[in-house]
C-alpha cells in the first residue's frame, strides 16, 4: 500500500465514520475498515473502479464530487478524505467548502507542484514538468488546478480553515510541516498531507 | 394458463389486510426455490419478479417450457449462485401462475374472480410474500433482490421489515412511479379494456379471452424495455422475409414482426386481468408519499446494506430515479453502494446477459456473505 495511505490512516481515529472522496479501487477504504474498524463510504467517478469496489463489498457510490457531495448531510462524517484529487476539479474551492461541510475533519493530500524537481524542469528545460505524481503531458492532464504545498497552506489561512496538522511526504519519509519550515518543505516534499477543520 | 398441479404453493391462512381496505385470507401463494437452505438458515435470498414474471426465475419454466425469466442471473455458479445460496421466488398476488389473482376460480361461481378481485398494491404483494419466511423458518434473509417492479418490492420489503434482510438489491427501479410510467401502463390497460372479449373483466378464461388487447399491451410495453440504439442496431429498417415494401399493412419490417411475435407468445402465458391489476399496483407505488414525502424515513429503522444498480440506456426507470433512492439513503448515513452499468440494452438489461452487471452482483454477494 502507498505510504500516503499509511499516513492518512494514522490521522484517522478508530471507530469513526469516514467518507473517501475519489476512493479509486478502494484500497484505502479496505485498509481503514480492517485496521481502524471505521465505518467507511466511498464516492468514485470511474465506473470500472466503482464496480471493483462493489465487488469487494465496499459501500461505494458512483458520482462526481463536484455535484454529488450535496447528498451528504452536514457533519455526517468524522473524516472526509480527498487524496490527490483536488487539482482535477473545475472549482476546488467549492469542493473544499463542501468537504468541510460534510466532514468534522477533512484530510486533503496535494501533489506538490513546488517540489524542486518540478521547479528545475521548468527552469532549465522550459517545459511543463512530468513527475511520478504528475505523470501527464500538458495536453492530456486531468489536473486543472495545480498548486504547491505553500499555495494550499496560504489558501487555508486566507479562507479561515484551521490546519491541525501538515505532513510532508518525500518517498517513504514523513516529516512535520510548520509555518517556520514551510518554504523548505515546499521545496523537498513530493506530497503534502493536510488535516483540516472548518 | 397451464396446469398448476405440479407447483409449490403455501396457503396463507391468517387474514391479510389490503391497502384498498379489503381483507383476504386462506389464499394460495405459489413459489419456487433453487439451491439449499443451510443449517444456519442464513443463506436465503428472496427474489421478486417484475410485471410479467413468475416464480420460475431459473431453469426451465414448466408452463412455458422456456428459460426462467432470470436464468442469466440465478443458478449454479451464476450471480445468485445456487451452489451457495437458497433462492426463493414467489408469484405475486394478482399474478397468474398459481398465486391468488383475478384468474383464480371462485368456488361459488366456478368462474374466474376477474375484476371482482380487489385492487392490490406493491405493499400487499410484499406482505403476502413475507409469509414465506415463516414457512421456511428463516429468521433473517441474506438478501432481497429484484429488478423493475421486483426492485420496488425490494424497497417496500426493507421499509416494512427493516431488519429482515442483510442485503437489498433494488435494480432498475424507482421509489415512485412517474407520470410517464403511469401513462405507458394506462396505454396497455386501455388496449385490454377495449378488446371486445374483455367484457368488463368477466371473460371465462377458457375461450374468447381478450388476447388481442393483451398482445397490443405487451407490444407497447416491450418498446419501453428497449433502447432506441438497441432497436436500431438489432432491426434497423430491415425487412421481414421480403426484398421490398409490399404497400400494405402486413409486417413489412422485422421490428413489426418481432413485436407481433412478442405479443402472440405473451397471451399464451399471461392473463389480461392480471396485467391490469399488476400495472395498477405499480402505478400506485409511491414509497416517498407513504413516508410523508421523505423517502429517507422509509429506511430509517433499517441496518440493511443496499446495492443499487441502474443502466445507462434505461429510459423507463432512468438512473436519476434510482439515484433518488441512493440520495435518500445517504441522507441517513445508510450503507449504500451504487453503480450505473453501461449498456445499450435498455430497461431489459437486468434480465439479459450483461456481464458487467452479473459479475458485479456475484462478487458483491459472495464477499458480503462472508463479511
Amino acid at each position: 500500500m502507498k505510504e500516503e495511505f499509511k499516513v492518512i490512516s494514522q490521522l484517522v481515529e478508530e471507530k469513526s465514520r469516514v467518507l473517501d472522496v475519489g476512493c479509486g479501487d478502494g484500497i484505502l477504504m479496505e485498509y481503514l475498515s480492517k485496521n481502524k474498524v471505521v465505518d467507511v463510504r466511498g464516492l468514485e467517478i470511474s465506473k470500472e473502479k466503482v464496480k471493483k469496489c462493489l465487488s469487494n463489498g465496499l459501500a461505494v457510490v458512483e458520482g462526481n464530487a463536484e455535484h454529488d457531495l450535496k447528498q451528504f448531510p452536514n457533519l455526517s462524517f468524522d473524516y472526509v478524505i480527498l487524496s490527490q484529487t483536488l487539482q482535477a476539479f473545475m472549482s476546488p474551492e467549492k469542493v473544499i467548502k463542501d468537504l468541510l461541510r460534510v466532514g468534522k475533519k477533512v484530510i486533503v493530500t496535494i501533489p506538490n507542484f513546488g517540489h524542486w524537481k518540478v521547479r528545475v524542469d521548468l527552469l532549465f528545460k522550459g517545459e511543463m514538468p512530468i513527475t511520478k505524481n504528475l505523470p501527464y503531458e500538458w495536453y492530456n492532464t486531468p489536473n486543472l488546478h495545480m498548486c504547491t504545498i505553500q499555495d494550499f497552506y496560504n489558501f487555508c489561512n486566507n479562507k479561515g480553515i484551521n490546519i491541525f496538522k501538515t505532513i510532508s511526504l518525500n518517498g517513504q519519509k514523513t516529516s512535520k510541516i510548520t509555518s517556520s519550515n514551510l518554504k523548505f518543505k515546499n521545496l523537498i516534499s513530493e506530497l503534502g498531507i493536510f488535516l483540516l477543520e472548518k | 394458463m397451464g396446469n398448476f398441479g405440479k407447483m409449490n404453493s403455501i396457503t396463507i391462512k391468517q387474514p391479510l389486510k389490503l391497502d384498498c381496505g379489503k381483507e383476504i385470507s386462506n389464499f394460495p401463494l405459489a413459489y419456487e426455490t433453487y439451491g439449499n437452505l443451510n443449517e444456519k438458515k442464513d443463506n436465503a435470498i428472496l427474489v421478486f419478479h417484475a410485471l410479467t414474471g413468475d416464480q420460475f426465475a431459473s431453469g426451465i419454466n414448466p408452463v412455458t417450457n422456456k428459460d426462467g425469466w432470470w436464468n442469466y442471473a440465478v443458478g449454479p455458479g451464476k450471480a445468485f449462485d445456487t451452489d451457495k445460496f437458497f433462492v426463493i421466488c414467489a408469484n405475486v398476488i394478482g399474478g397468474c401462475m398459481g398465486s391468488y389473482g383475478p384468474g383464480t376460480i371462485d368456488p361459488s361461481t366456478n368462474k374466474p374472480i376477474g375484476t371482482n378481485f380487489p385492487v392490490i398494491t406493491i405493499n400487499d404483494m410484499v406482505n403476502a410474500q413475507y409469509n414465506l419466511l415463516d414457512h421456511f423458518k428463516i429468521e433473517k434473509l441474506f438478501a432481497v433482490a429484484g429488478g423493475s417492479m421486483g426492485g420496488m418490492q425490494v424497497l417496500q420489503f426493507v421499509s416494512n421489515f427493516p431488519n429482515k434482510a442483510k442485503v437489498a438489491l433494488p435494480i432498475a427501479c424507482t421509489a415512485s412511479h412517474s407520470a410517464q410510467n403511469i401513462a405507458f401502463n394506462e396505454l396497455g390497460r386501455q388496449a385490454i379494456m377495449s378488446d371486445i372479449n374483455w367484457k368488463d373483466g368477466l371473460y371465462d378464461g377458457q375461450t374468447n379471452n381478450p388476447d388481442k388487447g393483451l398482445a397490443v399491451a405487451r407490444m407497447a410495453a416491450h418498446i419501453t424495455y428497449l433502447s432506441k440504439k438497441g432497436l436500431q442496431e438489432k432491426f434497423g429498417r430491415n425487412l421481414q422475409e421480403r426484398s421490398d415494401l409490399k404497400f400494405g399493412f402486413d409486417a413489412d419490417f422485422q421490428i413489426e414482426s418481432y413485436l407481433r411475435y412478442q405479443g402472440s407468445v405473451f397471451v399464451d402465458r399471461f392473463d389480461a386481468n392480471s396485467y391490469l391489476y399488476i400495472t395498477r399496483a405499480m402505478d400506485y407505488f409511491d414509497l416517498t408519499k407513504q413516508y410523508g414525502g421523505n423517502l429517507s424515513k422509509a429506511f430509517k429503522e433499517s441496518k440493511t446494506k443496499f446495492f443499487i444498480i441502474s443502466f445507462t440506456s434505461d429510459w423507463l426507470y432512468p438512473t436519476t430515479e434510482n439515484k433518488d433512492v441512493v440520495i435518500a439513503l445517504n441522507a441517513i448515513g445508510a450503507d449504500v453502494g451504487f453503480v450505473e452499468i453501461k449498456t445499450d440494452k435498455g430497461h431489459d438489461s437486468f434480465l439479459l446477459d450483461v456481464p458487467d452487471f452479473l459479475s458485479t452482483i456475484k462478487n458483491y454477494l459472495n464477499t458480503t456473505y462472508l463479511k
